[in-house]
């Protein structure tokens, strides 16, 4: 494949989910059973033209930065809007990643969503959901993100309140919808910002314009607002710290779907967007990013330990994951930071797929028995699912392990060089910042002990209840999805290595693109070498002359791979990253001991640990209080401003209208008035005055032809003295 | 007086109006038809006259022509009529069909 | 007073003189008698108009069809053998509405006849008319020949036709 397929084809790839969203939502009630079929298969297709796509990208023209086109949509006034779409490394890495885990969802559906009423309506919004994404992948542009943004912010409504007879769905969707709105707004404010400092929505040029030293307001603060505003938007879609409160709720919806948005494509945007825009960050938005990174990362692992809603605890762990990756980008380490959200889409997609398999096994089990009260996705209700469902149990082991970082998993890969990012990041800043380390490591920790919680109280030991001795391993659409996932979770995808990736081909092809951020407002430890030293020199004077201008995306990857570090955060990465891999090792280790000590064996008693700490386990239990906290601050206050507005519409408003349309009454009644006696008198006296003259007139026609005569002679005689 | 134009002009002038006083006066249809006739007859005496005084031309002739072919047509309808009238009226007075009046 | 005068005078009365018993009389077949020495006074006008053609068809077509068709409608619409022959009673008002009417339009046509200065050219060398008639209807005046032919034929079906007694 040469250079000039690429694009055209990643235009297909975009296309063609699109097509299975038409075909299911215009013949679906057609097509019935067979929609699934016809939806899957257009997945595989697409499916294979992603990796056609992103092999040629990677293995042919992976030094090239990006392949992309540019090309003038309109033009409003003397202003051109450029759009345009682009491959590079990372967006061929995702559209991969999206495909393949859009595609096994497809096939899990067909078996797990069979029978639903609106079956071919399901596979039309997986479509929609997969090509929204899609865009999102392929642009290289803010006004296309933004667009496909909001195509997945739809989607992921139609998705979540896809079971919308159900109270809490639709709820869920609509919480899920009007959180990322918030995150949306700011967003757009941020790409606001940015298109009018540097009149294009192109990256490449909003990147040159920063390079250049051109300040969105000629204040650098505003480039730093700019950045945060543009995180908001991922914030929101990614689920952070304060708007993730959608995410767990997002559970509600079908659980392929609950795979499909927590492991590739709506929460992996959010990150997708700022290693995207990674290069337009200052120092101050990125540490503003690694604090909501690290502070959603903390608290959604402490509440993810308490859950029991099987698929709340795998929410919660989605949270800290994102919080995971979105740290590490805050942190400088963008490759880690992405290296872990590949890997965790595999084993996330698998986590969650697995959890499917379990609930409609449970499902079936609570059919059979006629049971219709016991909650299917509580894990006190299982119990030694490992007997009846050895498959599941066998890939949900593994891909728990790669979760909580145990090597020979691409998991632990991706963690530990998070972890070693934020140690390197904390050292070379030093104070305060070591704060990020240690939670960063606690929730590590958190983690390995919440999913081993979940894995043993679920699958281990005797049956809880009837209905988990009743359950079955699921058909194969069901157990295949969740063995190809599993598998990819091996560390031999990503690195020959499985202690070190740093050598491996992802690290080669995903290289940290240079900051476009003038020196001066950037940490000098993620300045290239080339241009580090000048800041020494100069100082507070660094500014745009330093910084090429050029082209910041000229890192090519042979530099990198002869062991010159790009930057002095990665060469303290690897510095630490024997460190980070022992301290991690220890914390998931013993996360994973007391899990078992507490659950399996019963050394440590779990109910006495609750008495004990009461209060800290009511806490993590309600989720923070974040819901009641947002109840009774942002929606009571709201509900107030709206009451008062509803007041001020109802009397001052209403009574304006009101007043309005009395006069208007008053007067129409006058109007009314005069209609009726002025301008009917007059029509009515016309009237009457041409009734009085026909019954005059109408003696004249006296039917009597002589008497007609008599009357055309007169006219002729007239006639003839007129003109003679 | 060397007899002229004018001359014919006067003869077809009294014609025309004993015409008119026969269609105005009579009662009886077929006496209103006569009147028709004569009236007629008199615009076809100025037609030939003016045809002989205006250069001997042959328009004339053939507009007179014209005249009599449709005053053959028109006594033929008006005979039909006529006689239609009374068959429906017993009789043939034309001022009391008046079914038309206003 | 030439030859010609004098016929002019003859014919002249004569058309006036019946003319004027056509639409006094009361006697209807007197009315369509008198019609028929009308039409003969006409047509010796003609004559001393050189329009030979149309004499003899004012002598063939008027008397000898419209007339006959006349006095035919005069003997089917009306009890000949009764005093019905006569037309009804008239009104005076009528009469004198008729009267006035007509006296009025000839004073009026004969005092514009009279005294209009009218445009008179010396005529041709005069020979018969009938050969440049029939060249005439038959080349410029085709059209409206042939559309009265048509106008004939349809006047003598209507005519068939309104006469016809219905059942």
């Amino acid at each position: 494949m040469t250079q000039d397929l690429v694009l055209p084809l990643s235009l297909l790839i975009l296309l063609i989910p699109l097509l299975s969203f038409l075909i299911n939502i215009f013949f679906g009630n057609k097509l019935g059973r067979i929609s699934g079929v016809v939806g899957t298969t257009i997945l595989g297709i697409d499916l294979g033209l992603a990796i056609a796509v992103a092999f040629t990208k990677l293995s042919s023209f992976g030094e090239i930065h990006v392949i992309q086109n540019r090309f003038e949509w309109f033009s409003l006034g003397s202003q051109k809007i450029i759009v345009g779409i682009g491959i590079d490394n990372i967006a061929a890495i995702m559209l991969i990643v999206v495909t393949l885990i859009s595609f096994l969802v497809h096939l899990f559906s067909t078996v797990y969503m069979e029978g639903d009423r609106r079956y071919p309506k399901f596979y039309a919004y997986l479509g929609l959901f997969t090509f929204s994404m899609l865009g999102i992948v392929i642009a290289n542009n803010f006004l296309f993100m933004y667009v496909f943004w909001e195509l997945v912010g739809i989607s992921s409504y139609l998705l979540i309140g896809f079971w919308y007879e159900k109270n809490s769905a639709s709820n869920a969707g609509k919480k899920a919808f009007i959180t990322n709105r918030i995150g949306d707004l700011g967003f757009f404010i941020g790409i606001m910002i940015l298109f009018f400092t540097y009149g294009s929505f192109m990256f490449e040029d909003v990147f040159a314009g920063i390079s250049s030293g051109v300040m969105p307001f000629s204040n650098p603060t505003m480039l730093t607002v700019a950045g945060i505003c543009i995180f908001m938007g991922a914030m929101g879609k990614s689920a952070q710290f304060p708007l993730h409160v959608w995410l767990p709720d997002a559970m509600e919806g079908p659980t392929p779907v609950s795979a499909l948005i927590h492991a590739a494509t709506m929460v992996a945007a959010g990150v997708y967007l700022v290693a995207k825009v990674f290069a337009m960050f200052t120092a101050d938005a990125l540490t503003f990013i690694a604090v909501i990174g690290t502070i959603t990362a903390f608290i959604s692992a402490t509440i993810a330990l308490t859950q029991v809603d099987f698929k709340k605890v795998l929410a919660y762990s989605t949270v800290s994951q994102l919080g995971f990756m979105i740290m590490s980008l805050g942190v400088g380490g963008y490759t880690n930071g992405f290296f872990h959200l590949v890997t965790h889409a595999w084993f996330k997609a698998a986590l969650f797929l697995a959890a499917g398999s379990v609930i409609h096994a449970m499902h079936h089990a609570m059919h059979h028995m006629h049971d219709h009260h016991t909650d299917p996705q509580d894990i006190n209700n299982m119990g030694g699912l490992r007997k009846t469902m050895p498959w599941t149990y066998r890939t949900f082991l593994f891909v728990t392990l790669a979760l909580s970082g145990i090597p020979l998993t691409s998991g632990f890969l991706s963690k530990d060089g998070i972890l070693a990012g934020t140690m390197a990041y904390a050292n070379l800043t030093g104070g305060w910042h070591w704060i990020i380390p240690i939670l960063a490591f606690t929730a590590a920790g958190m983690t390995a002990f919440y999913m081993f919680r979940l894995t043993i109280v679920a699958f281990h030991g005797e049956h809880k209840t009837e209905i988990a001795k009743h359950t079955k391993e699921n058909k194969l659409p069901i157990v295949l999805p969740l063995v190809i996932l599993a598998f990819m979770s091996l560390w031999i995808f990503y690195s020959p290595n499985p202690i070190d990736a740093s050598k491996g081909w992802f690290h080669r092809m995903i290289v940290q693109p240079k900051s476009a951020v003038p020196a001066a407002y950037q940490w000098s430890f993620l300045l290239t070498e080339e241009a580090a030293p000048a800041v020494h020199q100069t100082g507070e004077a660094a500014g745009s002359t330093e910084v090429k201008a050029e082209n910041p995306h000229e890192v090519t990857a042979a530099g990198h791979t002869t062991g010159h570090y790009l930057n002095k955060f990665q060469e303290e990465t690897h510095h630490f990253h024997y460190l980070a891999m022992l301290l991690s090792l220890l914390i998931a280790g013993s996360g994973i001991a007391l899990a078992f000590a507490i659950y399996q064996y019963k050394v440590i008693s779990a109910d006495k640990l609750e008495t004990r700490f009461k209060f800290l386990h009511t806490f993590s239990l309600n989720k923070w209080y974040f819901d009641e906290l947002y109840q009774s601050t942002v929606i009571a206050g709201t509900l107030v401003v709206s009451k008062s507005l509803s007041w001020f519409d109802n009397y001052v408003v209403d009574g304006l209208v009101n007043l309005s349309s009395y006069v208007t009454r008053g007067f129409g009644y006058v109007v009314g008035i005069f209609d009726n006696y002025v301008i009917d008198g007059a029509v009515n006296l016309a009237a009457n005055f041409t009734g009085f003259c026909g019954s005059k007139l109408r003696k004249l026609q006296t039917g009597q032809i002589q008497s007609y005569v008599v009357f055309v002679l007169l006219g002729i005689l007239i006639l003839l003295y007129f003109f003679i | 007086m060397e007899i002229g134009l004018t001359h014919y002009l006067v003869i077809s002038a009294i014609l025309f109006s004993l015409g008119l006083y026969g269609i105005i006066t009579r009662k009886h249809a077929i006496m209103v038809l006569m009147g028709l006739e004569l009236v007629l007859n008199a615009a076809n005496i100025n037609f030939i006259a003016f045809a002989r005084y205006g250069g001997m031309n042959i328009e004339g002739h053939i507009a007179a022509i014209f005249v009599i072919i449709l005053a053959a047509a028109e006594a033929a309808i008006a005979l039909a009529i006529v006689l239609n009238i009374y068959q429906n009226f017993r009789h043939v007075n034309v001022d009391e069909v008046d079914n038309l009046k206003g | 007073m030439d030859l010609i005068t004098i016929a002019f005078y003859f014919f002249g009365a004569l058309t006036i003189v019946f003319g004027a018993v056509v639409v006094f009389s009361k006697n209807i077949m007197h009315a369509a008698f008198s019609l028929l020495f009308t039409f003969f006074g006409i047509a010796g006008l003609y004559v001393l108009l050189s329009a030979d053609f149309l004499a003899i068809t004012q002598i063939m077509i008027y008397i000898g069809g419209i007339l006959v068709l006349i006095i035919f409608g005069v003997m089917l619409t009306t009890r000949i053998t009764g005093v019905d022959v006569k037309t009804g009673k008239i009104g005076k008002m009528q009469l004198a509405i008729g009267g006035v009417l007509s006296v009025l339009i000839a004073a009026t046509l004969i005092m514009i006849f009279t005294t209009s200065a009218w445009h008179t050219a010396d005529s041709k060398p005069i020979e018969s008319t009938v050969n440049e008639i029939g060249t005439a209807l038959l080349t410029n005046y085709l059209l409206a020949f042939e559309a009265a032919s048509m106008l004939l034929l349809i006047a003598i079906v209507g005519a068939a036709f309104i006469a016809r007694k219905k059942h």
